[in-house]
């Protein structure tokens, strides 16, 4: 790791104020993205803003229709929270779901969120339940803050503060993991709202995060795994490495989507 | 430099460190707390875990200054030198949990979190998942996964000699 200044501000306002000051500061949340990219010297930030110690970005809440996660809320705590338990089940399966319990006690939704890793669970999660990502300048859409590889719509220093989940009628997540890393090879989550329905792929895309329209509009026909007998997304554009080809990760993808399906109609 | 307060193992210790400075280096070299061990150095194999806060973490992956104000426990705090185990690390003595050693200090703490978490009774399924985040070259799993099950029925039974948690 190369040297850097650390602070731990107390409210998010000073936390903006020091990144504005500081042009190559970072902010460091669960530190499980960042400081082992330290270590290979492929980040070299002057500065480390710590948002640990800042109350109002912790917690989750019911608010009306929807369910309110604070950014430095740590995945295990997601996973356990009563909550997310009984409003969106599948989103604390997916938090159970990401690395192993010593990583979910230290990794948090914001930092998951703003570092869009392509094999990132809660990114599917945001995406397919058209939730929304609340910074301390604005409000952002999930379908418009993911856009690509580790690219989000944030700017320099916006903060994210929030996220907030609107509660699905049906919702469940499935991940095919790869055994070694624990990252999805391809996850998928499905979400049901009303007549709307939502497919996110994620781990599978060289473009990250994406919506499986064509899944949806079967699904929108009669919601159930049956729809989506023999369907795939094309190979074109799949991650293709040493795990997996991108044929073989297209595959994984439709019966993700199935058994996510299978998982939601029958809670 | 940066100040750092923390206590760790029930004893409050101050240092002035890099902010470079990991926790398991911390506790390792400064403390001479030598139980918790570095092994993939890339938050993967789990001999560095150790508790802050009563909850099992990575502490090659945690910066020390981090854990400003936080009590950590090491392998050294769960029994005093030459005294009585702590009833996971005497599962793991009688059921052989080990070979090499290297991974035991981090899996007796992996061990004791999931006791924290998920109580007393562990079905084999449970133990096997739960251990996702800690590496053994040597044993293949088997005996260590008895031992968590008998470490977690043993400190149930026993009227808990929490240590210095
Ligand atoms: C062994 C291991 C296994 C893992 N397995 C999985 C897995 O299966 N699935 C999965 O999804 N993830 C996995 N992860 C990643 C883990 O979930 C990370 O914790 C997460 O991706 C990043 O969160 P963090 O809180 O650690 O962020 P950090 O590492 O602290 O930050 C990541 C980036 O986001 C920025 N950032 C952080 N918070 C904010 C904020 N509030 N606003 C704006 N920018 C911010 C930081 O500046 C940094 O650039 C794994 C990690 C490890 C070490």
């Amino acid at each position: 790791m190369y040297a850097f200044t650390y602070h731990k501000p107390s409210s998010v306002r000073q936390a903006a104020a020091m990144l504005a000051k500081n042009e190559d500061a970072k902010l460091l949340a669960g530190g499980h993205t960042l400081l082992p990219t330290m270590k290979q010297r492929l980040a070299s930030p002057s500065a480390l803003i710590d948002l640990g110690a800042m109350p109002e970005l912790k917690g989750i809440e019911r608010k009306g229709r929807s369910v309110v996660i604070g950014a430095m809320t740590r995945h295990g705590e997601v996973a356990e929270s009563a909550v997310v338990r009984e409003a969106i089940p599948g989103l604390a399966e997916l938090a159970e779901l990401i690395g192993d319990p010593h990583v979910r006690h230290r990794g948090t939704i914001g930092g998951s969120v703003a570092n869009n890793d392509p094999s990132a669970d809660y990114p599917a999660a945001l995406l397919a339940l058209d939730a929304t990502v609340i910074t301390n300048k604005r409000k952002i859409a999930a379908d418009e803050f993911f856009q690509g590889l580790f690219v989000t719509a944030l700017e320099e220093g916006e903060i994210v503060t929030k996220v907030s989940f609107p509660v699905a009628q049906k919702a469940a997540y499935a991940k095919f993991r790869n055994p070694a890393s624990r990252y999805a090879l391809a996850g998928v989550f499905v979400a049901k709202r009303g007549s709307d329905v939502r497919v996110a792929v994620t781990g599978a895309s060289e473009n990250g995060v994406f919506r499986w329209t064509a899944a949806e509009e079967a699904l929108k026909a009669r919601f159930t795994a049956k729809s989506l007998e023999g369907m795939a997304p094309s190979p074109d554009g799949m991650i293709g490495d040493i795990h997996a080809d991108s044929a073989y990760r297209a595959h994984l993808v439709g019966v993700m989507a199935r058994r996510a399906v299978q998982a939601a109609t029958s809670r | 430099m940066a100040i750092v307060n923390m206590t760790v193992n029930g004893r409050a210790v101050t240092a002035d460190i890099d902010p470079r400075m990991l926790l398991v280096q911390f506790v390792r070299e400064n403390l001479r707390l030598t139980g918790t061990h570095v092994g993939c150095d890339t938050s993967q194999c789990g001999s560095c875990v150790l508790h802050v806060d009563g909850q099992a973490v990575k502490a090659c992956t945690v910066l020390a200054i981090q854990a400003d104000g936080s009590s950590v426990t090491t392998i050294e705090g769960l029994s005093a030198a030459g005294g009585e185990l702590h009833p996971m690390q005497a599962a793991f003595r009688e059921h052989h949990g080990l070979q090499c050693g290297y991974c035991t200090p981090g899996m007796i703490m992996a061990a004791i979190d999931i006791v924290n978490r998920k109580g007393h009774a562990l079905d084999e399924t449970t133990i096997r998942d739960e251990l996702e985040g800690n590496l053994c070259r040597c044993t293949g799993y088997h005996n260590i996964v008895k031992a968590v099950a008998a470490g977690a029925e043993a400190m149930g039974r026993e009227p808990i000699r929490q240590a210095a948690e």
